[in-house]
């Protein structure tokens, strides 16, 4: 048994046997999973969208969930015109299959960034960005926007949500950085998180966004204090990395335009 | 080794033979998914897991892989088994393995799995290779358990998650030691585990490389 064990012919059929049954045994385990992680990816979306509007209850079940976000209509919106557009003018057919991140590195769905310009660092943006808005008896309620941009070691995404006024915040919060635990991690700090709500990110006439991240504590007669949040203790750079996207995208180029016909009822 | 018990094989490498403290093998993985006990639990569960059923696939056709692409065989197996443990995980505990991420894939290169399929599944029997492939993942386990207990209490005042020292950010009067959230203090605590054990088990310490010679100069009296 051992000498015919080492013949080319051999190894050649130990090899190939081997690689069937393997592949069988790995492609059988990712079909009947499959069903369970689009489960877990949705619903970990879904529940991130809700966090940052403060509409997720702690240890909300699946169908809680679910239903809290049905309230909520998916919404594709070019970012120069600010208008709405069809799910067909980014080849899907449900807006929620949308990767807006996706696109952002497909040269025909994106646009350079000229970096004097860059501020949240992420070199190209999406023309389309999927949020999410919320009526109620007709009159919008609020709206969730996806942000990026970069801090100190990694890119933070997250959501921004807005009250109907499109300018009082009601949540922001990221659901995937790699920043330092401890300090720039604190990003995920409900404490901290929940210094934004209600700060108003544009000034009186509602054109520049304002959003400053200050050391040593917002006091409360402090000038301009609905713009401005504590910013995190021993992480400078992943502060400003935050106030620079929260900037960029409030800005002009990112959701600025829609958010000025949003105000005047224009969509 | 030949003739070695289920029990000795099972039970052995959790303290005598430890792979981490005595082999120091899988370090990589001890140093990065030890920040907190819940994903540490699930980590050490994966590679259980893996390192027992490699060790048996391997054992299994141990008598038909040519010597050849033995290495090459392992791999596959592993592999395989691997990219199983995290379709499973991202399906039923998809929080974690967000937490998780590349460590579970790295499992592949985690020394362990491979050093036990080439050096102990070769030779011997399925049940046996089973067994040793449990205990070396205990053995792991038990070490990353401890490291993590630590970095998790000291770093953020918690244990699974639970709050046991309410920390200042949250208005408690811990103030959490960063460090231990940062992975080189898993070298730390690794080393302060290894002198415990070894200053409880003598036999393993090893022997010194070279010994300094006696003074013989005389002109320096």
């Amino acid at each position: 048994m051992a000498k015919p064990k080492e013949t080319v012919s051999r190894t050649l059929m130990v090899a190939l046997v081997l690689s069937i049954v393997f592949s069988v045994v790995v492609s059988t385990a990712a079909v009947l999973l499959r069903p369970a992680q689009v489960k877990n990816q949705n619903l970990d979306i879904r529940s991130n969208i809700l966090s940052a509007a403060g509409m997720l209850e702690p240890g909300a079940s699946a169908e809680e969930i679910e239903e809290t976000f049905s309230r909520f209509e998916v919404r594709l919106l070019d970012l120069d015109t600010g208008e709405y557009v069809e799910p067909s003018a980014v080849g899907v057919t449900d807006p929620m299959k949308y990767d807006m991140y996706k696109a952002a590195s497909d040269p025909a769905m994106s646009t350079n960034i000229p970096s004097s310009e860059d501020k949240a660092g992420i070199k190209r943006r999406p023309n389309v960005a999927k949020i999410f808005t919320l009526s109620e008896n007709g009159k919008l309620k609020r709206v969730v926007l996806p942000v990026h941009g970069y801090g100190l070691w990694s890119t933070l995404y997250g959501f921004m949500s807005l009250e109907g006024d499109a300018n009082t915040i009601e949540g922001l919060g990221f659901y995937s950085h790699a920043e330092t635990p401890g300090l720039g991690g604190e990003v995920d700090n409900p404490r901290w998180k929940k210094q934004w709500v209600g700060k108003e990110v544009y000034g009186d006439n509602l054109d520049e966004p304002q959003i400053k991240l200050v050391k040593g504590g917002v006091s409360a007669d402090a000038a301009d204090k609905e713009h401005k949040i504590d910013a995190l203790s021993g992480a400078t750079l992943t502060s400003r990395g935050v106030q620079q996207l929260v900037n960029y995208w409030m800005g002009d180029r990112g959701y600025e335009t829609y958010l000025k016909k949003l105000r005047q009822g224009e969509v | 080794m030949a003739d070695a018990s289920a029990k000795q094989v099972l039970f052995e490498p959790i303290f005598s033979n430890n792979p981490i403290a005595l082999q120091i093998l899988g370090i990589c993985s001890a140093l990065a998914v030890t920040t907190s006990m819940n994903v540490t639990l699930v980590m050490c569960a994966a590679v259980i897991a893996v390192t027992a059923f490699s060790n048996l696939a391997v054992s299994l056709v141990r008598s038909q892989i040519p010597g050849s692409i033995r290495i090459i065989v392992q791999m596959t197996i592993i592999a395989s088994l691997v990219i199983v443990v995290d379709q499973v995980l991202k399906a039923y505990a998809y929080e974690i393995s967000k937490q998780l991420s590349v460590f579970v894939g790295l499992i592949i290169t985690n020394c362990i799995v491979m050093g036990r399929a080439e050096g102990f599944a070769m030779q011997n029997g399925p049940w046996l290779s089973f067994l040793d492939g449990v205990g070396n993942g205990l053995g792991y386990s038990v070490l990353l358990i401890f490291v993590a207990f630590f970095r998790e209490l000291l770093g953020a005042g918690s244990l699974f998650g639970i709050s046991i020292m309410p920390v200042v950010n949250e208005g408690g009067w811990y103030i959490p030691n960063g460090l231990l959230l940062l992975p080189p203090s898993a070298f730390f605590i690794i080393g302060l585990a290894i002198w415990g054990l070894r200053t409880w088990k003598p036999e393993q310490v090893e022997e010194a490389d070279f010994k300094m010679s006696r003074h013989t100069a005389k002109e320096a009296f």
